[in-house]
């Protein structure tokens, strides 16, 4: 702390990436839905191909693919074009809308214009649902915009509806893998859960025999519009602003009990998810994971002296960071610097809270950095490792220190979304691969290359 | 099957070859909600100026186009490498209110002080075009306090399609060309255009045409340098490759310094040793020019002949579909496909023109499906009536083709092999070969069946 705070205007390499690809994102993960881009062709291309090289899996946005004329004019036409052709060749239950830049600034209606819609088209035919959601790429990032989409499904989907012992979890932005995991702990529970959204097989799907237009999984609507009558919610993000995502919207207008944890990674937010779950259910902790928790801990005794004295950069959104770092400490790796490209002004406060009682003292926790600032920073604090997404690599490789890679993206890497972060079984995976690669290190380097740990 | 995929309104952009008089309706604007592949404007101007290594490249607009084009296409430099970084002015709400040309200038201003660059070139997005910040104005000012050119490249997105970015990176390097010293300069000379120098390709051709003698002034833009480009008009003539990226630029070059061009592939082995006998020709003064190009495709031939037996051997008769960016790639690509025994029975390009694809259906066989602007939906369909074992494309390509089964031939923008020239050749059966006859196929549901 007390160390120069770097100022500077231009931003080189982001650590972010921006508000429409995270609504994207979330509407991927709701059943028979499209996800649809209200700008210019370029946006939905762009972030298909970034979402490509990660999942590698398809992943079709639709666009309303304004050109000059419509920029000065309006792009309700071409917004209401698209939405008819979308919906003529991919039949979809829903198309979630997301506004970009462009469309932001010259002041479309997309409420207005969907409306118009549905009184011209209405008749032809029962219309898709529509949701929208606002994401100006000047404002936020893509974590913005992928919460924003899913309290914008919830605020425009749920209804009040019966009363259910279901359990609504919005787990924010994690794998594939983690969805799947997640679904598994709310079952191991005796729990029936509404996961939004649920991209598990959306983004990583089998080989198949036709091209999946609209591929199979996701959160079922009919799910999604229940969530009012559901008995509780359990979010996930520390660093989550109060009117942000679904939860507290649920708690508001259907009373929904909101339950906030930090991602559950790690150790002490694992248990405090599973306790959770425990006291939501009545069930005590499934032997399944109090095992898992049995045998993360032997293994964090076996390993710990490969960790002792050794320091991490952690980076990539605020969330993430906050549970990597919580995970870091607990096994007695130093965090140095935590950053994000995001700045929910949040961060600091949760890093605090995480770190508790830890022997650990505060690392340098910056927001609304780049890749530029944290080299700068970063490299100085003289880490072991980096911990964060493919984007790092750049500067790991100049500095001649390992990368371990989570989050997203992963583009120099297979099975990115297969990375499992959460739970016990994340926690372990994630000290297997951390505590192997300060090994691999010391045995690559060493003139001997010794043959046992 | 094919049918129900297709628009209405897109069905003048597909042809099938011997249905009816050649005809297609192309570059339009894409079709609201049918998914297109293309990009936009400020994509065609990114990639043809990326690979100038000593020049900043600013992205002036929110973060989004910035980042999404950070080091996105392997293009090698030999030296500097500043083109790999992304720079962006990272506009916010206050900017889109207030104007964003004190954050521009602040972030110019900034980015030479740390990095001093050779040049700068300033992109513009969508939302300057809307907020109509003055680029020109900031760029001149900032080019007169720092002393090195600073050029704006009108790319906002929705202008057109990646084709008007080509011409707005045109006009951006026009700016630079003429004000070199091109004094000592060789009457053999060339200037490249056209090549990215991914994977090293530049490195390779460059090579070629130094055998036989040539010099080459400027890489336009593959392992491009600033200077470079400065004095790219003492060359004799400009060796234009791909679908117009940098045609322009060429065609400004003959009327303001009377350089001539030739347009000319490196891929695939006749066009490759063709793009060597235009420039001999054309330097017909001196006769030993067109013997050593004839020496060095004899040499490359004589090694690569026969190494290509075995792939044409075990290749002959499959079935490939090719969907890239300029059609003009997918000339050469029918061709090399040709040469390993495969027929080529689906071609399309994002931005092909009318004579790109009167090209197209003169060189392949009836029953080919030419297409134009093309989508997943489509795609996905032609593959499956065709019934293609490997599909060449771009990222967005290879989902669709390894979903369904296909095999796939990356021949854009994540590629780590050089494809171009004779040893690109090699390259390229090695890869239809590896992904063809991987056994990985056996296990897909398509095979199944």
């Amino acid at each position: 702390m007390g160390k120069k705070l770097p100022n500077y205007i231009s931003t080189t390499n982001a650590c972010k990436l921006c508000r429409p690809l995270g609504a994207c994102l979330a509407f991927r993960g709701v059943e028979g839905a499209v996800p649809f881009l209200h700008g210019s062709q370029g946006c939905a291309t762009y972030m298909r191909r970034y979402i490509i090289s990660h999942f590698n899996e398809p992943i079709d946005i639709a666009s309303s693919s304004l050109g000059e004329k419509n920029a000065i004019y309006g792009g309700g036409a071409n917004l209401k074009q698209g939405l008819k052709n979308v919906t003529a060749k991919y039949n979809p239950q829903l198309i979630g809308i997301a506004t970009t830049c462009l469309t932001e600034t010259i002041g479309d209606d997309v409420a207005m214009i969907l409306s118009e819609y549905g009184r011209e088209f209405g008749a032809e035919g029962e219309l898709p649902l529509m949701v929208r959601v606002a994401t100006p790429s000047y404002s936020g990032t893509h974590m913005e915009g992928f919460h924003g989409a899913v309290r914008a499904l919830v605020e425009q989907l749920a209804t009040g509806g019966e009363a259910s012992d279901t359990v609504n979890l919005l787990p924010g932005f994690v794998s594939a893998a983690d969805l799947r995991f997640l679904k598994e702990v709310m079952a191991d529970f005796g729990l029936t859960a509404t996961l939004l959204p649920d991209y598990s097989d959306t983004l990583d799907g089998p080989a198949l025999a036709d091209y999946p237009l609209i591929p199979k999984g996701g959160t079922p609507i009919g799910a999604i519009r229940a969530m009012g009558g559901n008995r509780a919610t359990v979010e996930f993000g520390r660093t989550l602003g109060e009117n942000e995502g679904g939860g507290s919207l649920l708690a508001e207008r259907f009373g929904v009990p909101l339950h906030r944890l930090g991602l559950p990674m790690g150790l002490r937010e694992s248990d405090a998810f599973l306790a959770k779950l425990s006291e939501l259910s009545g069930v005590p902790m499934p032997e399944r994971h109090a095992a898992a928790r049995g045998r993360l801990i032997d293994s964090l005794v076996d390993g710990h002296k490969y960790l002792s004295g050794k320091k991490a950069v952690v980076y990539g959104e605020e969330d993430l960071v906050v549970g990597l770092t919580s995970f870091l400490a607990e096994i007695g790796v130093t965090p140095v610097l935590c950053a994000s490209g995001g700045k929910s002004g949040r961060m600091e406060a949760a890093i605090r809270e995480v770190l508790g009682d830890l022997p650990m003292a505060m690392p340098v926790v910056r927001e609304d950095v780049d890749f530029h600032d944290i080299e700068e920073m970063g490299i100085a604090l003289k880490p072991d490792f980096l911990l964060g997404h493919s984007k790092g690599y750049a500067m790991a490789r100049r500095a001649g220190i390992p990368l371990i890679r989570v989050g997203f993206p992963i583009h120099d890497r297979m099975g990115g979304q297969r990375i499992l972060h959460l739970g016990y079984h994340g926690a372990q995976q994630l000290f297997d691969l951390v505590v192997n690669t300060m090994i691999e290190k010391k045995q690559d380097d060493s003139p001997v290359g010794y043959s046992y740990m | 099957m094919g049918a129900t995929a297709i628009f209405e309104e897109r069905q003048d952009q597909i042809h099938r070859k011997g249905d009816a008089p050649f005809a297609i309706s192309c570059n339009k604007e894409s079709l609201a909600g049918a998914v297109s592949q293309r990009a936009c404007v400020f994509c065609g101007s990114r990639v043809v100026l990326y690979p100038i290594a000593d020049a900043l490249h600013l992205v002036h607009g929110p973060i989004g186009c910035a980042v999404y084009t950070w080091d996105i296409r392997g293009a090698l430099s030999s030296g500097p490498e500043l083109h790999r970084l992304s720079f962006s002015t990272d506009l916010q709400e206050r900017d889109v209110i207030f104007g964003g040309e004190k954050k521009l200038y602040a972030a110019l201003t900034e980015l030479i002080g740390r990095h001093r660059p050779k040049a700068a070139f300033v992109y513009s997005t969508c939302i300057v075009g809307i907020i109509g910040d003055d680029l020109a104005a900031v760029c001149k000012r900032v080019a007169a306090e720092t002393g090195i050119p600073v050029l704006p490249v009108q790319s906002e997105g929705f202008k057109g399609n990646k084709r008007a970015g080509y011409a707005a990176a045109c006009n951006a390097m026009r700016q630079l060309v003429g004000t070199g010293d091109t004094s000592n300069m060789p009457r053999h000379s060339i200037n490249i255009l056209g090549d990215f120098n991914r994977a090293g390709e530049l490195w390779l051709i460059r090579h070629y045409y130094e055998r036989m003698g040539i010099t080459v002034v400027a890489n336009i833009t593959g392992d491009g340098r600033v200077a470079d480009l400065q004095r790219a008009h003492g060359a004799s003539l400009n060796v234009v490759q791909c679908s117009g990226a940098t045609m322009d630029l060429a065609r400004m070059m003959e009327q303001d310094f009377s350089i001539p061009s030739v347009r000319v592939s490196y891929f695939g082995i006749e066009d490759m040793a063709e793009s060597l006998y235009a420039v001999a020709r054309f330097f017909d003064d001196d006769p030993t020019i067109m013997a050593r190009a004839q020496e060095v495709v004899r040499e490359e031939l004589s090694t690569l002949l026969p190494e290509l037996e075995h792939y044409r051997t075990a290749l002959s008769g499959k079935k490939a579909a090719i969907y890239v960016g300029g059609a003009f790639k997918a000339f050469s690509l029918v061709k090399a496909f040709r040469l390993i025994g495969m027929q080529v029975v689906m071609v399309g390009s994002q931005t092909g023109t009318p004579e790109d694809y009167e090209e197209l259906q003169a060189i392949t066989d009836p029953g080919t499906i030419i297409v134009d602007d093309s989508n997943p939906l489509e795609l996905s369909a032609f593959l499956k009536e065709k019934e293609v074992d490997l599909f060449v494309g771009g990222v967005k390509e290879r989902p669709i083709a390894y979903k369904l089964g296909v095999a796939f031939c990356d021949h854009n923008h994540e590629r780590k092999e050089i494809l171009a020239g004779f040893e690109g050749m090699r390259n390229f059966a090695r890869e239809v070969y590896a992904s063809v006859m991987s056994p990985v196929w056996r296990w897909v549901p398509r095979r199944e069946a």
